[in-house]
């Protein structure tokens, strides 16, 4: 307990939270204001639940606090405060993404399973898809960025208790687009659901997050900024374009939940893949590449293989990413110089994303020997090398006459979930796996067992997965384009959605392998944090160490 | 400046200077005596011993 000194002055306040407390109480009378005066049902709804998240807010910080004085920070240690919530915030995200994910595969397994309206497969699959990217690998970004830009930079989070404000804005922000969409508010722009005015405030918390991570890089004590931190940044800046530029849109009212996008037609559907592809780009490879290269490293206990080859990686990555969007809108209004633009980009991307995945693998050159013994480091090649296929066969499926089997069918499903959950999915488990013991000052892991059947599971989640897709996809495509000899189509439609069901029934088969894997996760992570030790023989430990012949 | 001068500007000299722009940075990550900069830099993660504060 820090000492107290000098109790407050009478009529002095020292409540820690009180501008917090101020500024949600009267945000949520705004919210039921709003509530009162909505312009249609859904945004009343919508301003009754955020009401609802606000005034709770209020009462748990009414309940936390406290009026003694606030311990003095000390400047030269890190704040790790947010990055322990965003951990946990995490590690809760995946688990009910995921699950989100296996309910909407069954949905489409079993179509009684729609519950109407609020739970039928339109406004659960936008849950699924923001659930694990925004909620899952978004909290795992923020968590992981503060975490590395810290230890690199050597510098406390710039900008004190606006990090928290990124935390807790990005939930606000989570809780407002998921209910949201069970209420069937929806801008139809595919990972950018949100309404404009959820658009609005994941702004402000973005440009906070901006100033907070670029606040501690300029306050560096470092004099280099360690190559993750380029990553992170750019992901940071260009996804706040990407969010910008695609949501600009007109609000019908204030107090209404529609909007019409500023752009039409073509340039709409241009817009939303530039966005799309690089919400891929930027979101889930730049950032995530960030983390590999901290954590790597740093479980590996070696550097990176070579150092200036990342900065090529992040050039190429950068430069060439941006254009590859069109590759989305192949054989549809787009103009053709466009479409091959988009085809040429993404097959040149081939070259980062293979450089990168060969200098994360290269990094374990001379340590080859810790995948036998460490699971986490197990984790993080199979994510790198999850990365190598997915860049793979993604570049192979831009190709016109591959895309013109595999556009619109299941293939797609299959490759967006090989590199969503093999890569996005190992290495952010693989990092929390790494930061936790750290964070709660643990010596070690409740259980490293649990790691290894955690990636196993996972493992085989995916590749069911991903090999169930593949059939599908290409029997759909096949049956899609069959035709006699008179150019009849031979197959209708609804034949070839009847003939994908048990291809659909493994699918949410490998979910539910992965979802095991990630609640195994959730229960291993809370009793390393709860500070409990499973009593285990270590991995690898049957097999003889080898020793120098006699 | 209306979609079609935006358009040749892109395909011209926007994409011609950023193709310098990467041949550039990637020379200058060959540069002569680069090899000890960046075998220094790999090592900012490992050389922090305050992990556990």
């Amino acid at each position: 307990m820090e000492e107290i000194s000098g109790y407050p002055k009478v009529g002095e306040f020292l409540m820690r939270h009180a501008t917090s407390i101020i500024s949600l109480g009267i945000s949520s009378f705004l919210a039921i204001l709003a509530a009162a005066f909505a312009h249609d049902k859904a945004f009343a709804s919508h301003m009754w639940v955020l009401a609802a998240v606000l005034v709770i807010s209020v009462i748990v910080l009414l309940r936390r606090e406290n009026f003694q004085p606030a311990a003095a920070v000390d400047p030269s240690a890190y704040m790790d405060g947010p990055i322990r919530y965003g951990a946990i915030a995490t590690m809760f995200w995946a688990v009910v993404g995921l699950l989100v994910g296996v309910i909407v595969a069954l949905q489409l397994t079993y179509p009684a399973l729609n519950i109407e309206p609020w739970f039928n497969f339109g406004r659960m699959r936008p849950l699924h898809t923001s659930g694990v990217i925004f909620a899952f690998c978004g909290n795992a970004l923020i968590a992981t960025s503060f975490y590395v830009v810290q230890r690199t930079s050597r510098a406390r989070l710039f900008g004190g208790d606006l990090a928290w404000f990124v935390f807790w804005g990005y939930q606000l922000f989570i809780v407002m687009a998921a209910t949201g969409y069970l209420l069937g508010i929806t801008e139809a722009r595919e990972y950018a659901e949100p309404e404009w005015y959820v658009d609005l405030w994941l702004t402000v918390v973005w440009v906070a997050y901006l100033v907070v991570f670029l606040g501690t890089i300029i306050k560096r004590k470092e004099p280099h900024i360690y190559v993750a931190n380029w990553f992170y940044l750019a992901f940071i800046v260009t996804v706040a374009m990407l969010h910008i530029v695609n949501n600009l849109s007109l609000p019908v009212s204030f107090l209404g939940s529609k909007s019409y996008s500023a752009f039409s037609g073509v340039q709409d559907a241009l817009t939303q893949w530039w966005y799309g592809h690089n919400a891929v780009g930027f979101f889930l490879t730049a950032g995530f590449l960030g983390m590999m290269y901290y954590f790597v490293p740093k479980q590996a206990n070696r550097p990176v293989y070579s150092y200036r080859l990342s900065i090529i990686h992040f050039w190429a990555l950068i430069f060439l990413y941006i254009w590859a969007g069109p590759h989305h809108l192949h054989f549809t209004a787009l103009p053709d110089w466009a479409q091959t633009l988009g085809m040429v980009f993404s097959i040149m991307l081939w070259m980062p994303s293979w450089g990168g995945m060969i200098n994360g693998l290269m990094t374990l050159s001379g340590a080859w020997d810790k995948l036998r013994t460490d699971p986490i480091i197990r984790m993080m090649v199979a994510a790198i090398a999850f990365y190598g296929m997915s860049t793979f066969e993604g570049p192979m499926m831009s190709i016109k006459t591959v895309n013109s089997l595999s556009h619109y069918t299941d293939w797609t499903i299959g490759h967006v979930h090989s590199g969503a959950l093999g890569w996005n999915g190992l290495i952010a488990f693989a990092a929390l796996y790494y930061m936790v013991p750290k964070l709660w000052v643990r010596e070690r892991l409740y259980s490293l067992r649990m790691v290894s059947w955690h990636l196993w599971l996972a493992t085989l989640g995916i590749v069911v997965y991903a090999a169930v897709m593949w059939v599908s996809g290409i029997q759909q495509g096949l049956m899609w384009r069959e035709h006699d000899e008179q150019g009849f189509l031979i197959y209708s439609f609804v034949e070839s959605v009847a003939a994908l069901h048990p291809y659909y029934l493994i699918r949410a088969l490998g979910g539910v392998l992965y979802l095991s894997g990630a609640l195994l996760m959730a229960f291993n992570i809370t009793m390393t944090i709860l500070g409990y030790q499973r009593d285990e023989a270590p991995s690898g430990g049957t097999l003889p160490y080898p020793q120098p012949a006699e | 400046m209306d979609y079609h001068t935006m358009r040749t500007f892109a395909d011209s000299w926007g994409l011609v200077s950023m193709l310098v722009f990467f041949l550039a940075a990637s020379a200058f990550v060959f540069r002569p005596g680069s090899r000890d900069v960046s075998a220094e830099a790999a090592r900012i993660p490992l050389k922090d011993d305050s992990d556990e504060r």
